[in-house]
Protein backbone atom coordinates (compact mmCIF):
# COMPACT_ATOMS: atom_id res chain seq x y z
CA UNK A 1 0.00 0.00 0.00
CA UNK A 2 2.70 2.75 1.29
CA UNK A 3 4.80 2.16 -2.38
CA UNK A 4 1.28 2.42 -4.21
CA UNK A 5 0.95 5.54 -2.42
CA UNK A 6 4.37 6.95 -3.22
CA UNK A 7 3.47 5.66 -6.50
CA UNK A 8 0.89 7.77 -6.75
CA UNK A 9 2.63 10.96 -5.30
CA UNK A 10 5.49 10.50 -7.80
CA UNK A 11 2.92 10.14 -10.43
CA UNK A 12 1.18 13.35 -9.41
CA UNK A 13 4.56 14.96 -9.71
CA UNK A 14 5.34 14.02 -13.23
CA UNK A 15 1.84 15.67 -14.19
CA UNK A 16 2.25 18.63 -12.28
CA UNK A 17 5.54 18.97 -14.05
CA UNK A 18 4.21 18.62 -17.63
CA UNK A 19 1.59 20.82 -16.83
CA UNK A 20 3.82 23.75 -15.20
CA UNK A 21 5.74 23.03 -18.66
CA UNK A 22 2.42 24.43 -20.66
CA UNK A 23 2.02 27.62 -18.60
CA UNK A 24 5.79 28.31 -18.66
CA UNK A 25 5.93 28.08 -22.38
CA UNK A 26 3.11 29.73 -22.99
CA UNK A 27 3.83 32.75 -20.96
CA UNK A 28 1.14 34.77 -22.95
CA UNK A 29 -1.66 33.21 -21.32
CA UNK A 30 -0.14 34.81 -17.98
CA UNK A 31 0.05 38.03 -19.58
CA UNK A 32 -3.57 37.81 -20.86
CA UNK A 33 -4.29 37.16 -17.27
CA UNK A 34 -2.65 40.13 -15.42
CA UNK A 35 -3.14 42.66 -18.06
CA UNK A 36 -7.19 42.98 -17.49
CA UNK A 37 -7.45 43.34 -13.75
CA UNK A 38 -4.27 45.58 -14.62
CA UNK A 39 -6.14 47.89 -16.98
CA UNK A 40 -9.03 47.64 -14.80
CA UNK A 41 -7.21 48.69 -11.76
CA UNK A 42 -5.58 51.63 -13.55
CA UNK A 43 -8.84 52.66 -14.65
CA UNK A 44 -10.63 52.88 -11.85
CA UNK A 45 -7.87 54.35 -9.49
CA UNK A 46 -6.93 57.42 -11.96
CA UNK A 47 -10.08 57.78 -14.12
CA UNK A 48 -13.03 56.95 -11.70
CA UNK A 49 -11.42 56.95 -8.56
CA UNK A 50 -11.73 60.71 -8.17
CA UNK A 51 -15.91 60.30 -7.98
CA UNK A 52 -15.72 57.27 -6.12
CA UNK A 53 -16.03 57.92 -2.34
CA UNK A 54 -15.26 54.60 -0.56
CA UNK A 55 -14.30 56.35 3.02
CA UNK A 56 -11.41 55.43 2.37
CA UNK A 57 -8.36 57.25 1.52
CA UNK A 58 -6.23 54.93 -0.31
CA UNK A 59 -8.38 53.45 -3.09
CA UNK A 60 -6.03 51.33 -4.89
CA UNK A 61 -6.04 49.58 -1.12
CA UNK A 62 -9.70 49.36 -1.57
CA UNK A 63 -9.58 48.19 -4.69
CA UNK A 64 -6.93 45.47 -4.77
CA UNK A 65 -9.31 42.47 -3.69
CA UNK A 66 -11.40 42.66 -5.75
CA UNK A 67 -9.15 43.03 -8.70
CA UNK A 68 -7.15 39.74 -7.74
CA UNK A 69 -10.45 37.63 -7.56
CA UNK A 70 -11.17 38.77 -11.14
CA UNK A 71 -7.62 37.62 -12.56
CA UNK A 72 -8.35 34.60 -10.29
CA UNK A 73 -11.83 33.75 -12.19
CA UNK A 74 -10.33 34.94 -15.55
CA UNK A 75 -7.11 32.76 -14.79
CA UNK A 76 -8.73 29.51 -14.38
CA UNK A 77 -10.28 29.64 -17.20
CA UNK A 78 -7.24 28.32 -19.15
CA UNK A 79 -7.22 25.07 -16.94
CA UNK A 80 -10.12 24.34 -18.35
CA UNK A 81 -8.52 24.96 -21.94
CA UNK A 82 -5.67 22.63 -21.23
CA UNK A 83 -8.37 19.94 -19.12
CA UNK A 84 -10.18 20.23 -22.52
CA UNK A 85 -7.18 19.61 -24.87
CA UNK A 86 -6.14 16.82 -23.20
CA UNK A 87 -9.14 15.38 -23.55
CA UNK A 88 -9.85 16.19 -27.12
CA UNK A 89 -6.33 15.61 -28.20
CA UNK A 90 -6.66 11.72 -26.75
CA UNK A 91 -3.48 11.77 -24.51
CA UNK A 92 -5.93 11.54 -21.89
CA UNK A 93 -6.67 8.17 -23.09
CA UNK A 94 -2.91 7.33 -23.12
CA UNK A 95 -2.86 7.84 -19.70
CA UNK A 96 -5.74 6.32 -18.75
CA UNK A 97 -4.57 2.95 -20.45
CA UNK A 98 -1.29 2.96 -18.44
CA UNK A 99 -1.07 1.97 -14.77
CA UNK A 100 -0.98 5.21 -12.96
CA UNK A 101 -3.80 6.86 -11.02
CA UNK A 102 -6.05 8.26 -12.98
CA UNK A 103 -6.82 11.14 -10.56
CA UNK A 104 -3.04 12.25 -10.76
CA UNK A 105 -4.17 13.64 -14.15
CA UNK A 106 -6.73 15.74 -12.94
CA UNK A 107 -4.85 17.05 -9.72
CA UNK A 108 -2.27 18.06 -12.37
CA UNK A 109 -4.03 20.74 -13.86
CA UNK A 110 -5.61 21.33 -10.57
CA UNK A 111 -1.93 22.03 -8.58
CA UNK A 112 -1.03 23.97 -12.19
CA UNK A 113 -4.04 26.04 -11.81
CA UNK A 114 -2.57 26.81 -8.21
CA UNK A 115 0.57 27.68 -8.99
CA UNK A 116 0.03 30.01 -12.07
CA UNK A 117 -3.02 32.10 -10.27
CA UNK A 118 -0.63 32.80 -7.60
CA UNK A 119 1.95 33.81 -9.97
CA UNK A 120 -0.71 36.72 -11.51
CA UNK A 121 -1.46 37.60 -8.38
CA UNK A 122 2.10 37.94 -7.08
CA UNK A 123 2.71 40.09 -10.70
CA UNK A 124 -0.90 42.20 -9.68
CA UNK A 125 0.10 43.20 -6.16
CA UNK A 126 3.46 44.04 -7.33
CA UNK A 127 1.75 46.65 -10.55
CA UNK A 128 -0.94 47.81 -7.02
CA UNK A 129 2.54 48.70 -5.38
CA UNK A 130 3.89 50.86 -7.77
CA UNK A 131 0.24 52.63 -7.51
CA UNK A 132 0.37 53.18 -4.05
CA UNK A 133 -0.62 49.82 -2.54
CA UNK A 134 0.14 49.61 0.81
CA UNK A 135 -0.63 46.97 3.86
CA UNK A 136 0.09 47.24 7.43
CA UNK A 137 -0.55 43.35 7.79
CA UNK A 138 1.71 41.38 9.46
CA UNK A 139 3.14 38.10 8.18
CA UNK A 140 0.31 36.23 9.71
CA UNK A 141 -2.26 38.35 8.17
CA UNK A 142 -0.48 37.77 4.41
CA UNK A 143 -0.25 34.05 5.14
CA UNK A 144 -4.55 34.19 5.83
CA UNK A 145 -4.57 36.14 2.93
CA UNK A 146 -2.63 33.55 0.92
CA UNK A 147 -4.66 31.18 2.08
CA UNK A 148 -8.19 32.70 1.32
CA UNK A 149 -7.37 32.93 -2.61
CA UNK A 150 -5.61 29.79 -2.78
CA UNK A 151 -9.33 28.11 -1.77
CA UNK A 152 -11.06 30.62 -4.04
CA UNK A 153 -8.76 29.45 -6.57
CA UNK A 154 -9.27 26.13 -5.88
CA UNK A 155 -13.02 26.47 -5.59
CA UNK A 156 -13.22 27.85 -9.27
CA UNK A 157 -10.74 25.80 -10.62
CA UNK A 158 -12.96 22.62 -9.59
CA UNK A 159 -15.77 24.55 -11.73
CA UNK A 160 -13.14 25.21 -14.38
CA UNK A 161 -12.45 21.43 -14.66
CA UNK A 162 -16.27 20.51 -14.97
CA UNK A 163 -16.02 22.76 -18.07
CA UNK A 164 -13.38 21.66 -19.25
CA UNK A 165 -14.27 18.21 -18.93
CA UNK A 166 -17.49 18.26 -20.73
CA UNK A 167 -17.55 20.94 -22.87
CA UNK A 168 -18.06 19.97 -26.60
CA UNK A 169 -15.95 23.18 -27.84
CA UNK A 170 -12.70 25.81 -26.88
CA UNK A 171 -15.19 28.37 -26.54
CA UNK A 172 -17.60 26.70 -24.46
CA UNK A 173 -14.60 25.56 -22.25
CA UNK A 174 -14.04 29.02 -21.31
CA UNK A 175 -17.12 31.00 -21.82
CA UNK A 176 -18.30 29.72 -18.46
CA UNK A 177 -15.52 31.87 -16.63
CA UNK A 178 -17.27 34.92 -18.38
CA UNK A 179 -20.37 35.00 -15.80
CA UNK A 180 -17.56 34.39 -12.29
CA UNK A 181 -15.57 37.44 -13.90
CA UNK A 182 -18.47 39.73 -13.80
CA UNK A 183 -19.83 38.42 -9.66
CA UNK A 184 -17.01 41.00 -8.62
CA UNK A 185 -18.51 44.30 -10.16
CA UNK A 186 -21.91 43.54 -8.25
CA UNK A 187 -19.99 43.23 -4.96
CA UNK A 188 -18.26 45.56 -2.59
CA UNK A 189 -15.26 45.39 -4.62
CA UNK A 190 -15.16 48.77 -6.23
CA UNK A 191 -17.70 50.63 -4.30
CA UNK A 192 -19.54 50.21 -0.91
CA UNK A 193 -22.97 48.21 -1.11
CA UNK A 194 -24.62 51.21 0.27
CA UNK A 195 -24.83 53.08 -3.02
CA UNK A 196 -26.82 50.47 -4.76
CA UNK A 197 -30.53 50.23 -4.98
CA UNK A 198 -32.02 48.02 -2.51
CA UNK A 199 -32.40 44.80 -4.94
CA UNK A 200 -28.66 44.98 -6.15
CA UNK A 201 -27.62 45.83 -3.13
CA UNK A 202 -29.19 42.50 -1.59
CA UNK A 203 -27.87 40.52 -4.22
CA UNK A 204 -24.19 42.21 -3.28
CA UNK A 205 -24.40 41.48 -0.02
CA UNK A 206 -24.88 38.13 0.05
CA UNK A 207 -23.49 36.68 -2.66
CA UNK A 208 -19.97 34.94 -2.36
CA UNK A 209 -17.60 37.80 -3.18
CA UNK A 210 -18.40 40.43 -1.01
CA UNK A 211 -17.01 38.43 2.51
CA UNK A 212 -14.23 37.18 0.57
CA UNK A 213 -13.07 41.11 -0.31
CA UNK A 214 -13.88 42.10 2.69
CA UNK A 215 -12.20 39.81 4.91
CA UNK A 216 -8.75 40.54 2.55
CA UNK A 217 -9.48 43.89 2.95
CA UNK A 218 -9.61 43.87 6.71
CA UNK A 219 -6.77 41.53 6.90
CA UNK A 220 -4.36 43.92 4.13
CA UNK A 221 -5.49 46.94 6.78
CA UNK A 222 -4.90 44.96 10.38
CA UNK A 223 -8.41 45.79 11.04
CA UNK A 224 -10.39 43.18 12.84
CA UNK A 225 -12.07 40.95 10.52
CA UNK A 226 -15.51 40.79 11.85
CA UNK A 227 -17.64 37.30 10.48
CA UNK A 228 -16.28 37.72 6.96
CA UNK A 229 -13.46 35.55 7.27
CA UNK A 230 -15.75 32.66 8.16
CA UNK A 231 -18.26 33.55 5.55
CA UNK A 232 -15.82 33.93 2.92
CA UNK A 233 -14.86 30.26 4.38
CA UNK A 234 -17.62 29.12 4.30
CA UNK A 235 -18.80 30.38 0.62
CA UNK A 236 -15.34 28.94 -0.97
CA UNK A 237 -15.33 25.43 0.97
CA UNK A 238 -18.93 24.99 -0.40
CA UNK A 239 -18.60 26.03 -3.91
CA UNK A 240 -15.27 23.37 -3.42
CA UNK A 241 -17.04 20.48 -2.52
CA UNK A 242 -20.14 20.82 -4.87
CA UNK A 243 -17.88 21.76 -8.10
CA UNK A 244 -15.80 18.73 -6.71
CA UNK A 245 -18.32 16.04 -6.54
CA UNK A 246 -19.28 17.18 -10.30
CA UNK A 247 -15.94 17.35 -11.84
CA UNK A 248 -15.28 13.82 -10.90
CA UNK A 249 -18.17 13.02 -11.78
CA UNK A 250 -17.54 14.65 -15.37
CA UNK A 251 -13.98 12.91 -15.04
CA UNK A 252 -15.35 9.60 -14.71
CA UNK A 253 -17.74 10.03 -17.89
CA UNK A 254 -14.67 11.00 -20.15
CA UNK A 255 -13.19 7.29 -19.88
CA UNK A 256 -16.15 5.38 -18.76
CA UNK A 257 -14.60 2.42 -16.93
CA UNK B 1 -1.19 -18.63 -20.02
CA UNK B 2 -1.06 -19.82 -24.30
CA UNK B 3 -3.77 -17.01 -25.13
CA UNK B 4 -2.86 -12.91 -24.78
CA UNK B 5 -6.62 -11.61 -25.47
CA UNK B 6 -9.78 -13.71 -25.74
CA UNK B 7 -13.11 -12.28 -26.43
CA UNK B 8 -16.21 -14.29 -25.91
CA UNK B 9 -19.66 -12.55 -26.89
CA UNK B 10 -18.69 -8.82 -26.49
CA UNK B 11 -21.21 -6.42 -26.46
CA UNK B 12 -21.48 -3.00 -27.00
CA UNK B 13 -24.35 -0.45 -27.83
CA UNK B 14 -24.04 3.77 -27.83
CA UNK B 15 -27.29 5.11 -27.12
CA UNK B 16 -29.25 2.94 -29.58
CA UNK B 17 -26.92 2.15 -32.28
CA UNK B 18 -25.99 -1.62 -31.43
CA UNK B 19 -22.03 -1.46 -32.64
CA UNK B 20 -20.66 -4.73 -31.60
CA UNK B 21 -23.23 -7.68 -31.58
CA UNK B 22 -21.48 -10.55 -30.14
CA UNK B 23 -17.92 -10.24 -30.98
CA UNK B 24 -15.69 -13.93 -30.04
CA UNK B 25 -11.71 -13.96 -31.13
CA UNK B 26 -8.56 -15.25 -29.93
CA UNK B 27 -5.19 -13.44 -29.84
CA UNK B 28 -2.44 -16.43 -29.10
CA UNK B 29 0.56 -14.51 -27.44
CA UNK B 30 3.31 -13.24 -29.55
CA UNK B 31 1.50 -13.59 -32.94
CA UNK B 32 0.32 -10.55 -34.57
CA UNK B 33 -3.99 -10.10 -34.69
CA UNK B 34 -5.43 -7.60 -37.49
CA UNK B 35 -8.75 -6.61 -37.31
CA UNK B 36 -10.02 -5.58 -40.54
CA UNK B 37 -13.50 -3.70 -40.77
CA UNK B 38 -14.86 -0.72 -42.92
CA UNK B 39 -15.36 2.65 -41.31
CA UNK B 40 -17.71 2.39 -38.09
CA UNK B 41 -17.15 -1.65 -38.32
CA UNK B 42 -16.63 -0.86 -34.29
CA UNK B 43 -12.74 -1.53 -34.36
CA UNK B 44 -11.62 1.35 -32.44
CA UNK B 45 -14.67 0.41 -29.82
CA UNK B 46 -13.16 -3.31 -29.23
CA UNK B 47 -9.69 -1.64 -29.13
CA UNK B 48 -10.88 0.81 -26.07
CA UNK B 49 -12.79 -2.47 -24.59
CA UNK B 50 -9.66 -4.11 -24.47
CA UNK B 51 -7.57 -1.10 -23.10
CA UNK B 52 -9.70 -0.06 -20.42
CA UNK B 53 -11.64 3.07 -22.25
CA UNK B 54 -14.49 2.09 -22.50
CA UNK B 55 -16.78 -0.78 -20.36
CA UNK B 56 -18.90 -3.62 -22.33
CA UNK B 57 -22.46 -4.30 -22.07
CA UNK B 58 -22.27 -7.51 -22.51
CA UNK B 59 -19.69 -10.53 -23.00
CA UNK B 60 -15.77 -10.80 -21.43
CA UNK B 61 -13.23 -9.51 -22.86
CA UNK B 62 -10.01 -11.07 -21.07
CA UNK B 63 -6.63 -9.56 -21.57
CA UNK B 64 -3.31 -11.46 -20.08
CA UNK B 65 -5.24 -13.18 -18.01
CA UNK B 66 -7.23 -10.39 -16.60
CA UNK B 67 -10.93 -9.61 -17.24
CA UNK B 68 -10.94 -6.09 -18.46
CA UNK B 69 -14.21 -4.67 -16.47
CA UNK B 70 -13.57 -6.52 -12.99
CA UNK B 71 -9.38 -6.03 -13.16
CA UNK B 72 -9.09 -2.98 -15.06
CA UNK B 73 -5.81 -2.18 -13.07
CA UNK B 74 -4.35 -5.56 -14.31
CA UNK B 75 -4.97 -5.01 -17.31
CA UNK B 76 -3.07 -2.04 -17.98
CA UNK B 77 0.25 -3.26 -16.30
CA UNK B 78 0.68 -5.35 -19.34
CA UNK B 79 -0.67 -3.16 -22.57
CA UNK B 80 0.01 -0.04 -24.56
CA UNK B 81 -2.54 1.54 -26.83
CA UNK B 82 -1.42 3.72 -29.63
CA UNK B 83 -4.67 4.98 -30.71
CA UNK B 84 -6.50 6.17 -34.01
CA UNK B 85 -5.34 9.74 -33.37
CA UNK B 86 -1.65 10.97 -32.28
CA UNK B 87 -2.09 11.28 -28.36
CA UNK B 88 1.30 13.36 -28.24
CA UNK B 89 2.02 16.07 -25.94
CA UNK B 90 1.95 18.88 -27.83
CA UNK B 91 4.11 21.47 -26.20
CA UNK B 92 6.59 19.25 -24.67
CA UNK B 93 9.67 17.93 -27.41
CA UNK B 94 9.45 14.73 -28.50
CA UNK B 95 12.11 13.68 -26.18
CA UNK B 96 9.85 15.45 -23.28
CA UNK B 97 7.30 13.49 -24.19
CA UNK B 98 9.46 9.97 -23.51
CA UNK B 99 11.05 10.95 -20.60
CA UNK B 100 7.19 11.88 -19.32
CA UNK B 101 6.20 8.39 -20.21
CA UNK B 102 8.90 6.40 -19.11
CA UNK B 103 8.72 8.40 -15.48
CA UNK B 104 5.03 7.29 -15.68
CA UNK B 105 6.15 3.96 -15.49
CA UNK B 106 8.49 4.27 -12.60
CA UNK B 107 11.62 3.05 -15.28
CA UNK B 108 14.78 3.50 -13.70
CA UNK B 109 16.63 5.74 -16.39
CA UNK B 110 14.31 7.62 -18.26
CA UNK B 111 16.95 10.22 -19.88
CA UNK B 112 18.52 7.18 -21.36
CA UNK B 113 15.30 5.12 -22.28
CA UNK B 114 14.19 8.02 -23.86
CA UNK B 115 17.29 8.87 -26.30
CA UNK B 116 17.70 5.20 -26.89
CA UNK B 117 14.48 4.87 -28.56
CA UNK B 118 15.11 8.29 -30.39
CA UNK B 119 17.70 6.30 -31.85
CA UNK B 120 15.84 3.43 -32.56
CA UNK B 121 12.91 5.58 -34.41
CA UNK B 122 15.81 7.85 -36.12
CA UNK B 123 14.09 10.85 -34.24
CA UNK B 124 17.36 11.98 -32.76
CA UNK B 125 17.33 15.17 -34.75
CA UNK B 126 13.91 15.95 -34.13
CA UNK B 127 14.37 15.34 -30.41
CA UNK B 128 14.26 18.75 -29.18
CA UNK B 129 11.80 20.27 -31.38
CA UNK B 130 7.81 20.03 -30.45
CA UNK B 131 5.37 17.41 -32.65
CA UNK B 132 3.78 20.14 -33.78
CA UNK B 133 6.91 21.15 -36.03
CA UNK B 134 6.97 17.28 -36.78
CA UNK B 135 5.76 15.56 -40.34
CA UNK B 136 3.10 13.05 -39.97
CA UNK B 137 5.18 9.89 -39.78
CA UNK B 138 7.33 11.48 -37.70
CA UNK B 139 4.32 12.25 -35.31
CA UNK B 140 3.17 8.67 -35.42
CA UNK B 141 6.26 7.57 -34.86
CA UNK B 142 6.58 9.12 -31.70
CA UNK B 143 3.07 7.76 -30.65
CA UNK B 144 4.60 4.18 -31.20
CA UNK B 145 7.53 5.07 -29.36
CA UNK B 146 5.71 6.34 -26.70
CA UNK B 147 3.32 3.25 -26.47
CA UNK B 148 6.75 1.07 -26.53
CA UNK B 149 9.01 2.78 -23.46
CA UNK B 150 8.85 -0.05 -21.15
CA UNK B 151 8.29 -3.03 -23.14
CA UNK B 152 4.25 -3.94 -22.37
CA UNK B 153 3.51 -7.01 -23.57
CA UNK B 154 0.65 -6.71 -25.34
CA UNK B 155 0.28 -3.63 -27.58
CA UNK B 156 -3.03 -2.08 -29.68
CA UNK B 157 -2.24 -0.54 -32.83
CA UNK B 158 -5.42 1.40 -34.34
CA UNK B 159 -4.70 2.09 -37.56
CA UNK B 160 -1.19 3.06 -37.28
CA UNK B 161 -0.39 4.01 -40.95
CA UNK B 162 -3.85 6.10 -42.10
CA UNK B 163 -2.88 8.95 -43.43
CA UNK B 164 1.07 7.87 -43.87
CA UNK B 165 2.78 7.43 -47.27
CA UNK B 166 4.02 4.76 -48.47
CA UNK B 167 7.87 5.06 -46.90
CA UNK B 168 6.45 5.80 -44.13
CA UNK B 169 4.05 2.65 -43.71
CA UNK B 170 7.07 0.70 -45.01
CA UNK B 171 8.82 2.03 -42.05
CA UNK B 172 5.91 1.36 -39.71
CA UNK B 173 5.88 -1.75 -40.73
CA UNK B 174 9.36 -3.15 -40.15
CA UNK B 175 8.73 -1.72 -36.23
CA UNK B 176 5.50 -4.05 -35.82
CA UNK B 177 7.50 -7.29 -37.10
CA UNK B 178 10.56 -5.93 -35.23
CA UNK B 179 8.17 -6.06 -31.90
CA UNK B 180 6.34 -9.58 -32.76
CA UNK B 181 9.95 -11.50 -33.67
CA UNK B 182 11.05 -10.25 -30.04
CA UNK B 183 7.85 -11.64 -28.69
CA UNK B 184 5.56 -9.17 -28.21
CA UNK B 185 1.80 -9.78 -28.78
CA UNK B 186 0.15 -6.97 -31.43
CA UNK B 187 -3.06 -6.53 -31.93
CA UNK B 188 -3.93 -4.10 -35.05
CA UNK B 189 -6.88 -2.90 -36.94
CA UNK B 190 -6.70 -1.39 -40.60
CA UNK B 191 -8.69 -0.83 -43.24
CA UNK B 192 -5.68 -1.16 -45.71
CA UNK B 193 -6.23 -4.84 -46.64
CA UNK B 194 -2.51 -5.32 -48.03
CA UNK B 195 -1.16 -4.41 -44.13
CA UNK B 196 -3.13 -6.81 -42.88
CA UNK B 197 -1.73 -9.25 -45.05
CA UNK B 198 2.15 -8.03 -45.38
CA UNK B 199 2.14 -8.19 -41.23
CA UNK B 200 -0.41 -9.94 -39.80
CA UNK B 201 -0.47 -13.85 -38.19
CA UNK B 202 -4.40 -14.00 -38.07
CA UNK B 203 -6.67 -11.86 -39.83
CA UNK B 204 -10.24 -11.11 -38.73
CA UNK B 205 -13.12 -9.49 -40.64
CA UNK B 206 -15.47 -7.21 -38.56
CA UNK B 207 -18.84 -7.09 -40.01
CA UNK B 208 -22.27 -5.93 -39.11
CA UNK B 209 -20.79 -6.38 -35.50
CA UNK B 210 -19.94 -9.82 -35.46
CA UNK B 211 -16.31 -11.47 -36.40
CA UNK B 212 -17.73 -13.00 -39.76
CA UNK B 213 -14.48 -14.47 -40.85
CA UNK B 214 -11.09 -15.58 -39.16
CA UNK B 215 -7.79 -16.88 -39.49
CA UNK B 216 -4.21 -17.11 -41.31
CA UNK B 217 -4.23 -15.81 -44.66
CA UNK B 218 -4.05 -19.38 -46.04
CA UNK B 219 -7.33 -20.13 -44.14
CA UNK B 220 -9.23 -17.36 -45.68
CA UNK B 221 -8.14 -17.74 -48.69
CA UNK B 222 -10.12 -21.29 -49.21
CA UNK B 223 -13.44 -19.32 -47.84
CA UNK B 224 -13.89 -18.16 -51.46
CA UNK B 225 -16.00 -20.09 -53.67
CA UNK B 226 -14.17 -22.77 -55.60
CA UNK B 227 -15.13 -21.81 -58.86
CA UNK B 228 -13.92 -18.28 -58.86
CA UNK B 229 -10.10 -19.63 -57.42
CA UNK B 230 -9.77 -21.31 -60.85
CA UNK B 231 -10.59 -18.60 -63.10
CA UNK B 232 -8.25 -16.26 -61.36
CA UNK B 233 -4.68 -16.40 -62.64
CA UNK B 234 -2.93 -14.74 -59.89
CA UNK B 235 -3.65 -15.59 -55.82
CA UNK B 236 -6.33 -13.91 -54.65
CA UNK B 237 -5.41 -10.83 -53.03
CA UNK B 238 -7.41 -10.30 -49.12
CA UNK B 239 -9.09 -7.10 -51.25
CA UNK B 240 -11.19 -10.11 -53.02
CA UNK B 241 -11.35 -12.07 -50.08
CA UNK B 242 -12.68 -9.65 -47.96
CA UNK B 243 -15.15 -8.21 -50.55
CA UNK B 244 -16.25 -11.70 -51.40
CA UNK B 245 -16.97 -12.97 -47.86
CA UNK B 246 -18.64 -9.32 -47.21
CA UNK B 247 -20.54 -10.08 -50.43
CA UNK B 248 -21.59 -13.08 -49.39
CA UNK B 249 -23.51 -12.06 -45.71
CA UNK B 250 -25.07 -9.75 -46.75
CA UNK B 251 -26.91 -11.92 -49.60
CA UNK B 252 -28.33 -14.19 -46.87
N1 LIG C 1 -18.67 7.59 -27.96
C1 LIG C 1 -19.54 7.24 -28.92
N2 LIG C 1 -20.83 7.67 -28.87
C2 LIG C 1 -21.71 7.33 -29.83
N3 LIG C 1 -21.41 6.56 -30.88
C3 LIG C 1 -20.16 6.10 -31.00
C4 LIG C 1 -19.15 6.42 -30.03
N4 LIG C 1 -18.01 5.82 -30.40
C5 LIG C 1 -18.27 5.17 -31.55
N5 LIG C 1 -19.57 5.32 -31.91
C6 LIG C 1 -20.21 4.72 -33.08
O1 LIG C 1 -19.91 3.35 -33.10
C7 LIG C 1 -19.65 2.90 -34.40
C8 LIG C 1 -18.30 2.20 -34.45
O2 LIG C 1 -17.29 3.15 -34.22
P1 LIG C 1 -15.75 2.77 -34.22
O3 LIG C 1 -14.99 4.02 -34.00
O4 LIG C 1 -15.50 1.65 -33.28
O5 LIG C 1 -15.55 2.27 -35.71
P2 LIG C 1 -14.21 1.93 -36.47
O6 LIG C 1 -14.37 0.56 -37.00
O7 LIG C 1 -13.04 2.19 -35.62
O8 LIG C 1 -14.28 2.96 -37.67
P3 LIG C 1 -13.10 3.77 -38.39
O9 LIG C 1 -12.54 2.86 -39.41
O10 LIG C 1 -13.81 4.91 -39.02
O11 LIG C 1 -12.12 4.19 -37.37
C9 LIG C 1 -19.76 4.12 -35.30
O12 LIG C 1 -21.03 4.08 -35.90
C10 LIG C 1 -19.64 5.26 -34.37
O13 LIG C 1 -20.41 6.34 -34.84
MG1 LIG D 1 -11.50 3.49 -35.63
Amino acid sequence: METAKNRSFSDMGVMLGRSIRHVFRSMDTIITVCITPIAMMLLFVYVFGGAIDTGTDNYVNYLLPGILLIAIASGISYTAYRLFLDKQRGIIERFHTMPIARSAVLWGHVLTSLVSNALSVFIIILVALLMGFRSSAGILSWLAVAGILMLFTLALTWIAAIAGLSAKSVEGASAFSYPLIFLPFISSAFVPTESMPLVVRVFAENQPVTPIVSAIRALLASQPVSNNIWIALAWCLGILIVAYIFAIRAYKRTSSA
Amino acid sequence: MEKAIEVKGLRKSFKDVEVLKGVDFEVTRGEIFALLGSNGAGKSTIVKILCTLLKPDGGTAVVNGNDVASRPGHVRQSISLTGQFAAVDEILTGRENLIMIAKLRHLKNPHQVADDMLKRFGLTEAAHRKPSTYSGGMRRKLDIALSLVGNPQIIFLDEPTTGLDPEARIEVWKIVKALADNGTTILMTTQYLEEAEQLADRIAILHEGRIIANGTLAELKTLLPQAKVEYVEKQPTLEEIFLAIVGNKEAI
